[in-house]
């Protein structure tokens, strides 16, 4: 799972002034040809994980064995994650723009005889719009990025991320020497405060206000400031920041780069999950190439600003994405949080004034920058400016990462762009804001998604992963499956949620098993709200929030398992059972290899039967079958 | 033994003798020799300053740390959202019903250790398993137990 850089190789000695930039920036874009084809070739994890390697590897000998003339020879260009990650691999044809989903090595051949020799795209590689049937042949004609508006990722999928000088083509740094040339470290506060940019991590905290503070704290006691990223995205279901990390870090480093400027900070750090080892890979290759080229190090650009920055690597604990825990791990200790008397933009990292922003908030920033707050505050609703990344998963069509205007309604989002849930059905819930934010019901399916509005219905915006539910999934197994995620999570230094937890976990195994009464799902309620207001840092308060929405909107779901003893949705081990139609059965018998209880007998060629007694439920004869004749009573 | 701790040097000798580079140093380890021995934790004691309660801490409270020694194979099962949603889960129990261990143990020959992780944030490929370094997207509990013979073979 490497990335092989595919820059061409440039010989730039050390800028010396914000004018060397522009003057490289100018004679990158004037090399530039136009003209000359561009494959692209998706190497987002998702990509690779479907081999995206091999086609571009086979494109490389389909284009020598073509014979193309020397003149109008490709560039074969590898770049971060397009979103559409369930489409992969990718292959987009520039400057044309065809769109190529789910290519395979063998397909190479074709594409360049047909695409670059005939000039004619290879129909049956290009994406078939889901309603319509039609075959549409550039990427911004699909209605998955039809509807967005990409700003922070808009490099994504365009640039090679190991190469700088392909990101300060497409405009990089250029906000840093505007910083460094024309604005005081006020005025940088200022716009950013202006903007109205707030905290994509999760909380939603004011990104300038919390800058500001970092500069009142600092002028009360001289000394060391900080600039952090926060890049521990553990919310599962959500790759936003993993994706920026990856597909562009330079846009992180500009935007740290320009924070550190604004607070007065000349050492910052990168805190990355160690389950990202090639986002880790890209930020290296951008912090090394960034220090050759002078714009980060002694004297950036010439301004006489010094500033560096190291990358901590975390080592595998959800409660490190807390901000004091976070610090606690950078300073290598075990990565529990400290209560917040005091704010940590006032004593953070070894104590000293800290400003720690997600990844996708410090990408933000050289866009306000470069295009100015007024631009940027016109960019979604009021209370919530600017765009958010989300990935879409689970029952939805079109999985994958997209960016929208805040403000988008709930529903837009998921059956515009993500192409609502395959199959007839409409979805059931969705789950945005990961383990700690809520479920949502598909009548408020017109809820505005932005901070606020997603607050008041319960959840929150979290760091934007969306969850996609269909009939198929219970609730109670939902709400259980993020609590378990949540209490083995737990760092165990505060009661309420260590203990908490584990005792709200019980209730919902009781009620999946179809134990439990009314009375102990209002006790749960209570327990959930005294763990919300009793646990000491924002894991523990917010992890009753999935518990509390499904209860909120789903109650009859709850009765149904403790009153009917029921699961709905079909998925509640205890409560199930596995039965095979002997009318869809073939007798084929993979069902009966494949179970590890031996219930299953028959003879070929015949319906087989299942022996309920001894079912343990496991499913796998459910994998096994080719003929959908195991079915879930 | 002495092997070990030669190169174990080597990797004290990355980072600077001070607190803050415990995790770093405790990540390079398990890297590379695949668990933190007591050997190990001694020596990067002895070089950060750190008391051995708090590098047992760390070693402990860390998901990416194991303080005994790994299999050859790491099966690793997601259990992100995507993958609970697309049947994760059952699969971890088959895999954990197959090789006779419990998730996060690993068997008694040495071979392979079974981990649940809790998100890959290949949320495309649900459910995916990762076999040592290569994903198997949209998987089975008859693929991965495939992919497992092959490797066992090999």
């Amino acid at each position: 799972m490497t990335q092989q850089s595919t820059a061409e190789k440039l010989d730039q000695s050390r800028l010396n002034s914000t004018q060397d930039l522009l003057s490289l920036t100018e004679s990158i874009r004037g090399r530039r040809d136009e003209k000359r084809p561009v494959i692209i070739v998706c190497h987002g994890t998702g990509c690779l994980a479907n081999g995206s390697p091999n086609v571009a590897e086979a494109l490389r000998q389909a284009i020598k064995e073509a014979g193309i003339a020397a003149k109008v020879v490709p560039q074969i260009k590898t770049t971060g994650c397009h979103g559409f990650c369930s489409r992969g691999p990718l292959v987009i044809m520039q400057p044309a723009g065809i769109f190529y989903q789910r290519v395979q090595p063998d397909d190479a051949q074709e594409i360049i005889q047909a695409t670059l020799v005939e000039g004619r795209p290879v129909e049956r590689l290009l994406y078939e719009d889901t309603k319509t049937g039609e075959r549409i042949i550039h990427d911004y004609e699909i209605p998955f990025y039809k509807h967005q508006q990409r700003i922070v990722l808009k490099n994504i999928g365009k640039i090679d991320p190991t190469d700088i000088y392909d990101t300060i083509g497409a405009g990089g740094y250029l906000a840093l020497a505007k910083v460094l040339s024309r604005m005081s470290p006020a005025d940088v506060v200022s716009a950013i405060e202006t903007s109205g940019l707030r905290g994509r991590g999760g909380a939603g905290f004011p990104t300038g206000r919390k800058w500001a503070s970092a500069v009142a704290a600092s002028k009360k006691r001289p000394g060391p400031v900080y600039v952090v990223v926060n890049g521990d995205e553990g919310d599962p279901g959500a790759f936003m920041d993993r994706t920026v990390m990856e597909g562009d870090p330079h846009a992180v480093l500009e935007g740290l780069i320009i924070g550190a400027y604004a607070v007065g900070s000349n050492q910052g750090f990168m805190y990355v999950r160690a389950e990202y080892p090639l986002a880790i890979k890209h930020l290296n290759i951008a912090i090394e190439q960034a220090r050759e080229l002078g714009l980060l190090g002694k004297n950036i650009l010439g301004s006489g600003f010094d500033f560096d920055v190291e990358i901590a690597r975390g080592a595998g604990a959800f409660v490190c994405g807390e901000s004091t825990a976070l610090f606690t791990s950078i300073e290598g200790r075990a990565g529990e949080p400290r209560p917040k008397y005091i704010r940590s933009v006032e004593e953070g990292l070894w104590g000293r004034p800290t400003v720690l922003n997600n990844v996708e908030t410090w990408a933000n920033v050289p866009l306000i920058i470069e295009r100015g707050a007024d631009w940027y505050k016109n960019i979604g609703v009021p209370h919530s400016t600017g765009t958010k990344v989300f990935s879409l998963v689970g029952k939805i069509a079109n999985v994958g990462l997209v960016e929208v205007p805040m403000g988008i309604p709930l529903n837009r989002l998921i059956e515009e762009i993500g192409g609502g849930t395959p199959g007839a059905g409409r979805f059931k819930a969705v789950q945005t804001g990961g383990p700690s934010g809520g479920c949502l019901p598909y009548e408020l399916g017109d809820v505005p998604v932005d901070f606020d509005s997603l607050t008041k219905a319960g959840s929150m915006m979290g760091s934007g992963g969306m969850i996609v539910m269909d009939e198929h999934d219970c609730v109670v197994d939902v709400a259980r499956y993020f609590l378990r995620f949540l209490e083995e999570e737990s760092c165990g230094k505060c009661l309420p949620c260590r203990l908490g937890l584990k005792a709200m976990l019980e209730f919902l195994n009781r009620f999946a098993r179809g134990e439990g009464s009314l009375e102990d799902l209002a006790e749960l309620e209570n327990l959930a709200k005294a763990v919300q207001d009793g646990s000491l840092c924002a894991l523990g308060g917010s992890a009753p929030n999935p518990v509390l929405t499904t209860i909120r909107y789903f109650r009859d779901e709850y009765e149904a398992h403790i009153k009917e003893k029921r699961c709905p949705a079909g998925v509640c081990k205890d409560l199930i059972s596995y039965i095979i139609d002997p009318e869809k059965c073939t007798g084929c018998g993979a069902c009966a290899r494949s179970c590890p209880q031996g219930c299953i007998t028959g003879e070929k060629k015949k319906p087989h039967n299942l022996d309920p007694a001894q079912c343990i439920r496991c499913g796998m004869c459910l994998d096994s079958c080719k003929f959908s004749a195991v079915v879930v009573r | 033994m002495k092997e070990q701790a030669e190169t174990i040097d080597e990797i004290l000798d990355r980072y600077p003798g001070e607190p803050r580079y415990l995790i770093s140093l405790l990540q390079d380890i398990q890297a590379e020799h695949g668990y933190i021995s007591r050997e190990a934790m001694t020596l990067v004691c002895g070089h950060t300053g750190v008391p051995l309660s708090r590098a047992w801490a760390a070693s402990t409270f860390y998901k990416s740390f194991s303080v005994e020694p790994r299999g050859e194979h790491t099966i690793k099962v997601c259990l992100g959202t995507a993958c609970h949603l697309k049947g994760g889960t059952r699969l971890a129990e088959g895999l954990e019903r197959e090789l006779g261990v419990k998730s996060g143990c690993t068997t008694k020959d040495l071979r392979f250790s079974l981990d649940t992780v809790n998100c890959l944030g290949a949320c495309a490929l649900a459910p995916v398993v990762v076999l040592d370094e290569e994903y198997l997207p949209n998987t089975n509990s008859k693929k991965v137990k495939q992919s497992i013979k092959r490797l066992d073979a090999e």
